[in-house]
């Protein structure tokens, strides 16, 4: 599994270091003709904030989709530390195999999925909160169908949650009540409420007006400094730059460039980068 | 016109109506409703023969005449050895015939809530069967009140065809009543009407089901 990326960090064939807690290496993906990874390697360490940077198309969002199983990558391998560890290359070779073999793959894809969502808990750029629940159901939806946590219990963490982002007011509204700003906070809530070891946020604030953009950053920040260990993707680039402990950038499918904010931002080293950032940056020049 | 035929045959009607025709379309759309879901899943099934089944299924009720489906199931089975009374073979027909229909409207109906529903519900841990039933189904059922309320407007009056295979509703009790007194335009006349009333009520009771499943949606 040798890939050709460079960077100082420990590849792939290095052995984890003890505080690694996500790894994920060589995940590969098409749609169709469209090959969207191409053998991607990803390292997030515990309390670490990872930002996935990079173009609409160059594969950030089916990275992020991957770790949770919303995406089953075609190869490569995620693996936490503490389990589970899918292998989706041994997932694609099960699916072409007799019925038996199948059968049995079929069976371990669904653990192997079922396992990735115990780990990790996914903030989606459309919020997707559930449209005829109150934002107290919607937070409680996992904890009391899926824990099994007393209904109590749950409600009192949920209130707990929703108060820190300054929506102890809204428990009883439905989603469609409150505005964009609002819904996300719900929508980071119930990935809170889950208890996850990782949070992964596909674009949170693309979606909002900007003038709702800054409340959902500021609690995302929060929980950066509380410790949370999160995977963002993100066209936010100043907030990646403050928050962000590794920057990743891809394009085409692959990871062209990976650093420290301060090094990405500044002084990247890749052409393609220093394009990307231009671009962006400098969007009327 | 003979007022005292229409006064004196409005309760033998209404009652026809209200022990035959209502109870019969009760009891098949109830059950008709659970076979549609089930045919709606087999169509959705990523099984082809699974989905294969329910294509067929619903080919076959949509393409064959309810009235022929009356017949075959009353009147045919005996000769395979399988007999029905009137109403079990009525219930058994317009169930089926629902099943159909119905399948369509809720298929297109779970199609209808969006992709990021069963997301957000795999994604708080939730199996796809849990998602289907109390994020997925919520959200098509609101959606599917308008068409399965024709549907079952449609049974109320398609009920009146089990009177072929003598069961006693309101259909038939018309007809008895304009055999008896040779008033066909008046007793016909006065049935019609009373079906008229029955589906005003229960485009009622559709109005009040959808007002109450409207109040998680923006306006």
């Amino acid at each position: 599994m040798s890939r050709t990326e460079p960077s100082d960090r420990p590849g792939p064939s290095d052995r984890p270091v003890p505080d690694t807690l996500l790894t994920a290496r060589g995940i590969e993906k098409s749609f169709g003709e469209n090959h969207v990874l191409r053998g991607v390697d990803l390292e997030v360490r515990r309390g670490e904030v990872v930002a996935l940077i990079g173009a609409s198309g160059s594969g950030k969002t089916t990275v992020l989709r991957s770790l949770n199983g919303l995406e089953t990558p075609d190869a490569g391998m995620v693996e936490f530390n503490g389990g589970p560890a899918v292998d989706f290359g041994a997932q694609a070779a099960a699916a072409t195999g007799g019925w038996g073999v199948r059968r049995e793959g079929a069976r371990q894809a669904k653990a192997d999925r079922a396992a990735l969502r115990d780990r990790s808990a996914m903030v989606f750029q459309h919020h997707n909160l559930f449209p005829h629940r109150t934002v107290l159901d919607n937070v409680i939806e996992g904890p009391t169908q899926v824990k099994r946590i007393p209904r109590a219990t749950a409600v009192g963490r949920a209130e707990e949650l929703l108060a820190r982002v300054g929506l102890a007011d809204k428990r009883d509204a439905y989603p469609h009540e409150l505005s964009g700003g609002q819904q996300q906070r719900v929508g980071i809530v119930r990935a809170l409420a889950l208890e996850p070891d990782l949070l992964l946020f596909d674009e949170p604030t693309s979606a909002l007006d900007p003038e709702l953009v800054g409340e959902v950053l500021s609690v995302m920040k929060e929980l950066a400094d509380e410790g949370w260990t999160m995977v963002v993707v993100t066209h936010e680039l100043q907030f990646a730059r403050q928050v962000a402990d590794e920057v990743l950038f891809l394009d085409g499918g692959v990871v062209v460039e990976r650093g420290a904010p301060a090094q990405i931002f500044s002084d990247p080293a890749e052409e393609r980068t220093r394009r990307f950032l231009d671009r962006i940056l400098h969007p009327l020049d | 016109m003979d007022w005292q035929l229409v006064a004196d045959s409005f309760w033998p009607l209404l009652r026809g109506g209200l022990v035959g025709t209502i109870p019969l379309a009760l009891a098949s759309f109830a059950i008709g409703l659970v076979l549609a879901l089930v045919v709606a899943l087999l169509r959705l099934s990523p099984n082809r023969m699974l989905s294969w089944i329910g294509r067929a299924y619903v080919s076959l009720i949509r393409g064959t005449p309810l009235l022929v489906q009356l017949f075959i199931i009353f009147y045919g089975l005996p000769q395979l050895g399988v007999r029905f009374d009137p109403w079990p073979a009525a219930i058994i027909a317009f169930s089926m015939n629902v099943g159909g229909y119905a399948a369509e409207v809720i298929r297109a109906a779970i199609l209808s809530v969006p992709k990021g529903q069963w997301e957000a519900g795999w994604t708080v841990g939730m199996s796809p069967v849990r998602t289907l039933r109390r994020i997925v189904l919520p959200q098509a059922a609101r959606v599917s009140v308008p068409p399965l309320s024709n549907t079952f407007i449609s049974l109320v009056k398609d009920t009146s065809l089990a009177t072929v295979i003598l069961v006693t509703e309101m259909f038939r009790k018309a007809q008895e009543i304009a055999a008896f007194s040779n008033e066909f335009m008046v007793v016909y006349t006065e049935a019609a009407l009373i079906y008229w009333m029955f589906c005003t009520v229960l485009a009622t009771g559709q109005n009040a089901i959808e007002k109450r499943l409207d109040r998680y949606v923006a306006h």
